[in-house]
């Protein structure tokens, strides 16, 4: 039979794409409920008008994540308060996919390539916070310029940043260069500080985004969601 | 005008409401979006400081009495900029229009400076619009909320070439300042609602008007400062930084405030309260208090200085709007060339 941590533990691999964090972490996930294979989840947002695009994304792949967890037969996802829940929840359940829910309000393809955009975003700040952590520990951005993946210690920050890196396709292997753009092109050693620093700003901008929906998000509802209630229980 | 330790202060507020948020003023039909509209402003509410909390009933509407005493009695506003916001699909005499602000404005014209608007979906006939607005209230800027809906249409864009038209009307009858509102849910919702391209088109297109993006672009302060450091037009309203970080998460808000002076710097960064969204009194107090807490993580951030804190407090925006100020508050190098600021060359 499938359990609950079994469903959470699927759950925490969905990410909200903005945020780059657990839809789990955020609170986000409301109700969990399980019967015979059958699981039902609901989510809540930080406010009424959260971006709809962002928001089926959340909803879809939750979906999804629930449905690879062995033992589920079927998988229904409601995101609840939202101007666009109704569209939404239809799009997601009937599998008429984002296009055929906003019909009118969409230019194609799907939404592919705001993805791309937001897990660049996720890679270069995620790559930031390990250099910073890299460059605390002593070394100097010329050496971080040097290195390749096989040369890092390993740590949390460092398998993240792996796991961003490869969800860009770009390569993983142990002679692969540390620090690269995007696209998976080395930045030269004289460009490494620049580079940090506009990184640095996609940073801020992720986690200070993430902080201002935490606080949203208490404001609204001031009630954990499953996750925070099952560690206190 | 703020005093702290023997500096003054001149405060313009530079993003202010008037709305009318009640549901009698609800459209028929549309009440939950008209609902969730204020419950989202609600929320953001509440990450200032608790002592000014409101409840709901007076934050969906508030008297004249009270918006005089919060601003210019407790709030140490001198000059305040409205900033209209119609939404008239949800709201029936709409959420904020200039002729609600006007009410008020033309009843302490010293007091507030009263800002128009466009929606380039209303044609020639919004064209008009324009004129007469400016013609009755002098309008020398307009507040645009590219993500309002109008007639099924869930937001349009400042690269449109309706747009543009509208731009031109501006330069034309010196409607010079450009602030521009960076909203969800706008069309086409499978873009990025935040994106500021079209904001760094316009500005390039025209050189001679100000862009100023309210919220500076949060949540996509990345992308916003990228295109502020390359279009010398383009400014920072700081309305949400500070209202919803400052109180609530003090380390972030250092973070983005020394994001904000490396990148886009001093001279162009514009303080407002975005009030009745936040009290004035405690932002001006905090403000002219803060410096980056304890840690490395902010060393390399430009440090602001009491003469920066008045610029951002008021100086700036006084000078985008020609607007006196007082000898005694103006920055000592400023003193012999009337008001103007310009920006010190390092």
């Amino acid at each position: 039979m499938t359990s609950r941590a079994e469903i959470l533990d699927a759950l925490s691999g969905v990410r909200d794409p903005e945020l780059d964090e657990p839809i789990t972490d955020l609170e986000f996930v409301s109700g969990l409920d399980i019967e015979d294979g059958a699981v039902f989840v609901r989510l809540r947002l930080p406010t009424y008008y959260c971006a709809p695009n962002f928001s089926y994304m959340m909803v879809a792949d939750a979906k999804e994540a629930m449905l690879s967890v062995p033992g589920v037969k079927s998988a229904r996802v409601v995101l609840e308060d939202h101007y666009a829940s109704g569209e939404i929840n239809a799009g997601v359940n009937d599998g008429r996919g984002f296009d055929g829910a906003f019909a009118d309000e969409t230019e194609g393809p799907d939404l592919k390539e705001l993805r791309t955009t937001f897990r660049r975003k996720a890679f270069v700040s995620r790559q930031e916070k390990l250099c910073r952590a890299l460059l605390a520990d002593g070394l100097s951005p010329e050496d971080l310029a040097e290195m390749t993946l096989g040369d890092a210690p390993i740590s949390g920050e460092f398998d993240t940043y792996l796991d961003r890196r490869a969800e860009l396709g770009l390569d993983v292997s142990e002679g692969a260069p540390l620090v690269v753009d995007p696209d998976g092109n080395r930045v030269p050693r004289e460009a490494v500080v620049a580079h940090l620093r506009f990184a640095r700003l996609t940073r801020v901008s992720i986690e200070g985004n993430a902080e201002l929906c935490r606080g949203l998000l208490a404001a609204r509802y001031g009630t954990p969601g499953v996750r925070g209630k099952e560690k206190m229980a | 005008m703020y005093e702290k330790d023997g500096e003054k202060y001149f405060v313009v507020d530079g993003h202010t409401h008037f709305w009318d948020a009640s549901p009698e003023n609800w459209v028929e039909g549309q009440e939950q979006y008209a609902k969730g509209w204020i419950e989202s402003f609600y929320g953001y509410h509440q990450l200032g400081p608790e002592e000014y909390h409101w409840p709901m009933e007076k934050y969906q509407k508030y008297s004249e009495e009270t918006m005089m005493k919060d601003l210019f009695e407790d709030g140490y506003v001198d000059k305040a900029i409205f900033q209209p916001t119609y939404l008239k699909s949800w709201y029936k005499e709409g959420f904020n229009t200039i002729e609600q602000d006007a009410t008020l404005a033309e009843k302490y014209p010293e007091k507030f400076i009263l800002n128009g608007r466009f929606d380039p979906r209303d044609g020639e006939e919004g064209l008009r619009q324009l004129e007469r607005d400016h013609e009755r209230y002098g309008i020398r800027g307009v507040k645009l909320y590219t993500a309002e809906w109008h007639n099924g249409s869930k937001g349009w864009s400042l690269k449109d070439d309706e747009a543009k038209r509208y731009l031109e009307k501006c330069e034309e009858l010196g409607i010079i300042n450009i602030h521009v509102h960076k909203g969800p849910t706008i069309w086409p919702l499978n873009k990025d609602a935040f994106d500021v391209k079209d904001v760094d088109d316009a500005a390039t297109f025209f050189p001679n008007l100000n862009f100023i993006v309210e919220h500076v672009g949060l949540p996509r302060i990345e992308d916003f400062c990228f295109m502020a450091t390359q279009e010398p037009n383009v400014y920072a309203g700081l309305s949400v930084a500070l209202g919803a970080l400052m109180h609530s998460r003090p380390r972030f808000f250092s973070r983005v405030m020394g994001e904000l002076l490396f990148w886009v710097g001093e001279d162009k960064m514009l303080w407002s309260s975005d009030y009745a969204i936040w009290h004035p009194k405690w932002q001006v107090e905090m403000f002219v208090d803060w410096d980056y807490p304890e840690g490395h993580e902010y060393d390399d951030f430009p440090r602001l200085s009491t003469e920066g804190k008045k610029k951002i407090l008021g100086l700036n925006a006084a000078r985008l709007y020609d607007i006196e100020v007082p000898t005694e508050l103006r920055l000592p190098e400023a003193d012999k060339d009337t008001q103007s600021v310009e920006p010190t060359v390092s």
